[in-house]
């Protein structure tokens, strides 16, 4: 077993036990909490594809995050108000059935984004995905049919068959199990053919280009799997708070999403593991001593940024290599 | 007469008022090293973008395998069969030696939209790439990431991935550049043999290099060819003493 095998397994263990702990101990707060942690490492596992193997920096992941949530929303609302939706379609409160619906969405929004964002590099891709992140806001936030401004509330969580979703660990375990899977997808893309071509797109794509592989239709693949990803996180984030808001679609949630990789290493299988496990520790941690904790958590983003460019993985797992 | 390979007609590219290419043609036919001479900033890189595809012509034709690559953009000429080297490595610096090589053969196969199998345990990969590595001498060092090789390795790197594409024609830029005396004798050899597998258009500095191996040598001064012919007609061409060997040679 590798140091960083070593690592991820630990992380892994550590991110079960606490809650079990916690259910142990008659502590369900703590298990929302990393049930929350669980769902941000998974949208930055969604993230991680583009940003840590393709080096596709997109500052609009929240589009699809909030997508996910919206569709979660959406349809747990026609489902509970017996609502036609659309053709006599009254919703669904099914979860398999959001994760496929939010999963399907982002990937269609994601493909145009993509095919014209990818026409940029360097900061005009940034800027061109904040862009389409923030039309997407704006327009969520002036339809008032699902809330607006004010979002939308689930009343009843949506359903898994065979688990009550409305107790705090079973729900936690069903994130975590859709987290290992996450993982699992990251792991066999970076392994595959597509991610060796993925990662050359981001080392050099002219020499990509000069090999025959055109890095374009790489990484728009790329763009969408990661949109789909962190899609299904969104679903279950929305499912976590039982509401949805335009926040979720908001720039501060795509930059939070980047934090997590940064602070946890990018294009690391666990590192948004680490960074979301880490995020939640501070935000509850200093949250609860000062308002002002986004302030320490800005703090310990600039040491990473400075002193450990390979974030928490980095530290403990030590340099990335390439077989 | 045979069909030439690649053949290149009144090619022009003009960077502002310089005219970097200017009215080129020329051909590479099979079994052939063409050399491309001539002074530091005469355009030889600047043709060999323009023929790979990362650079546009303004004008002029530039057909390969007897069609017209105009319309292709880089990988679509990679595909066809244009094997390039870059004058600066241009490698994947955090991929080994190997998987720098396992990618070019990837993308011989054609298949790089395959999600699952994991490329280091897959041989139809890993077997033709180590072999690759071997010729050309590189095989000891299959697992060091492209940063970490030296100069000369990297060089040595450039001219395995090219080969791993298979191609139809070579374009190297300078492969000897920075090589050393020894490394620029055995990769003369190497060239020497490979052009039985394919043509090659070898931009080189290395006079001695090049009036060892070329079957012809054109002659590249302000974007425009002053001279084409075998190493003795170069040698002796009155214009080429004059513009750039300087009357030395
Ligand atoms: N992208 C560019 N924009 C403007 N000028 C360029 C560009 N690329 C090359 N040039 C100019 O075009 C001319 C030809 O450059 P090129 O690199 O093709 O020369 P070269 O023959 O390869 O030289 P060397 O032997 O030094 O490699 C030079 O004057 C160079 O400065
Ligand atoms: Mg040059």
């Amino acid at each position: 077993m590798t140091r960083e095998t070593a690592v991820n397994t630990g992380l892994a263990l550590l991110l079960v036990a606490f809650p079990l702990a916690a259910q142990a101990m008659g502590e369900p707060f703590y298990i929302t909490l990393a049930t929350r942690a669980a769902i941000l490492a998974l949208a930055a596992v969604g993230l991680n594809v583009a940003l840590g193997l393709g080096g596709l920096v997109s500052f609009g992941h929240a589009a699809f995050f909030g997508l996910g949530g919206y569709a979660a929303g959406i349809l747990s609302t026609h489902a509970f108000n017996a609502e036609p939706l659309f053709l006599g379609f009254e919703g669904t409160a099914s979860m398999p059935w959001i994760w496929l619906v939010a999963a399907v969405l982002c990937g269609l929004v994601a493909l145009p984004i993509g095919a014209i964002s990818l026409r940029t590099a360097g900061v005009y891709f940034i800027m061109i995905t904040l862009a389409f992140a923030q039309m997407i806001y704006y327009f969520a936030v002036s339809w008032p049919a699902y809330g607006g401004e004010d979002g939308l509330s689930i009343f009843v969580r949506d359903t898994f068959p065979g688990v009550n979703t409305a107790l705090p660990l079973p729900f936690f375990l069903i994130c975590y199990a859709l987290l290992l899977g996450g993982l699992a997808l990251f792991w066999l893309l970076r392994g595959s053919r597509f991610g060796a071509a993925l990662e050359g797109a981001r080392q050099n794509p002219v020499r990509l280009a000069a090999v025959g592989i055109a890095p374009f239709g790489i990484r728009l693949t790329a763009f969408v799997v990661s949109a789909m990803v962190t899609g299904v996180a969104g679903a279950l984030f929305a499912d976590l708070n039982k509401f949805v808001s335009p926040s979720m679609l908001s720039w501060q949630m795509s930059g939070e999403l980047i934090v997590l990789i940064i602070l946890g290493g990018k294009g690391r299988l666990f590192g948004p593991v680490a960074g979301a496990m880490l995020y939640v520790l501070i935000e509850y941690v200093l949250g609860g001593i000062t308002e002002r904790w986004q302030f320490f958590l800005g703090l310990v983003l600039l040491m990473v940024v400075l002193f450990a460019r390979g974030g928490l993985l980095g530290l403990l797992a030590g340099k990335a290599r390439h077989g | 007469m045979a069909e030439p390979v690649l053949e290149i007609s009144d090619l022009r590219k003009s960077f502002g008022a310089l005219k970097a290419t200017d009215g080129v043609s020329l051909t590479l036919l099979p079994g052939e090293i063409h050399a491309l001479i001539g002074p530091n900033g005469a355009g030889k890189s600047t043709l060999i973008h323009q023929i790979s595809g990362s650079l546009k012509p303004d004008s002029g034709s530039i057909r390969f395998l007897g069609r017209d690559v105009g319309g292709l953009d880089m990988a679509g000429r990679a595909r066809l069969g244009l094997g390039r080297s870059f004058q600066i490595s241009s490698l994947m610096p955090e991929f080994s030696a190997l998987r720098n090589v396992m990618l070019a053969v990837q993308a011989r196969q054609g298949s790089s939209f395959r999600f699952l199998r994991p490329v280091t345990s897959d041989a139809g990969l890993t077997e033709p790439a180590m072999a690759m590595l071997e010729r050309v001498g590189l095989a000891g060092r299959a697992g060091v990431p492209a940063a970490e090789l030296s100069h000369g390795e990297r060089r040595q790197l450039e001219i395995a991935v090219a080969l791993a594409l298979g191609p139809k024609a070579f374009l190297f830029d300078e492969p000897m550049a920075g090589m050393g005396p020894e490394g620029s004798r055995a990769l003369t050899k190497f060239l020497d043999d490979l052009r039985r597998e394919a043509p090659i258009l070898l931009v080189e500095h290395d006079m001695e290099a090049v009036f060892a191996l070329a079957d012809r040598i054109s002659v590249l001064v302000y974007g425009r060819i002053v001279a084409t012919g075998t190493a003795d007609d170069i040698r002796n061409d009155p214009e080429v003493r004059r513009a750039y060997l300087g009357e030395t040679a």
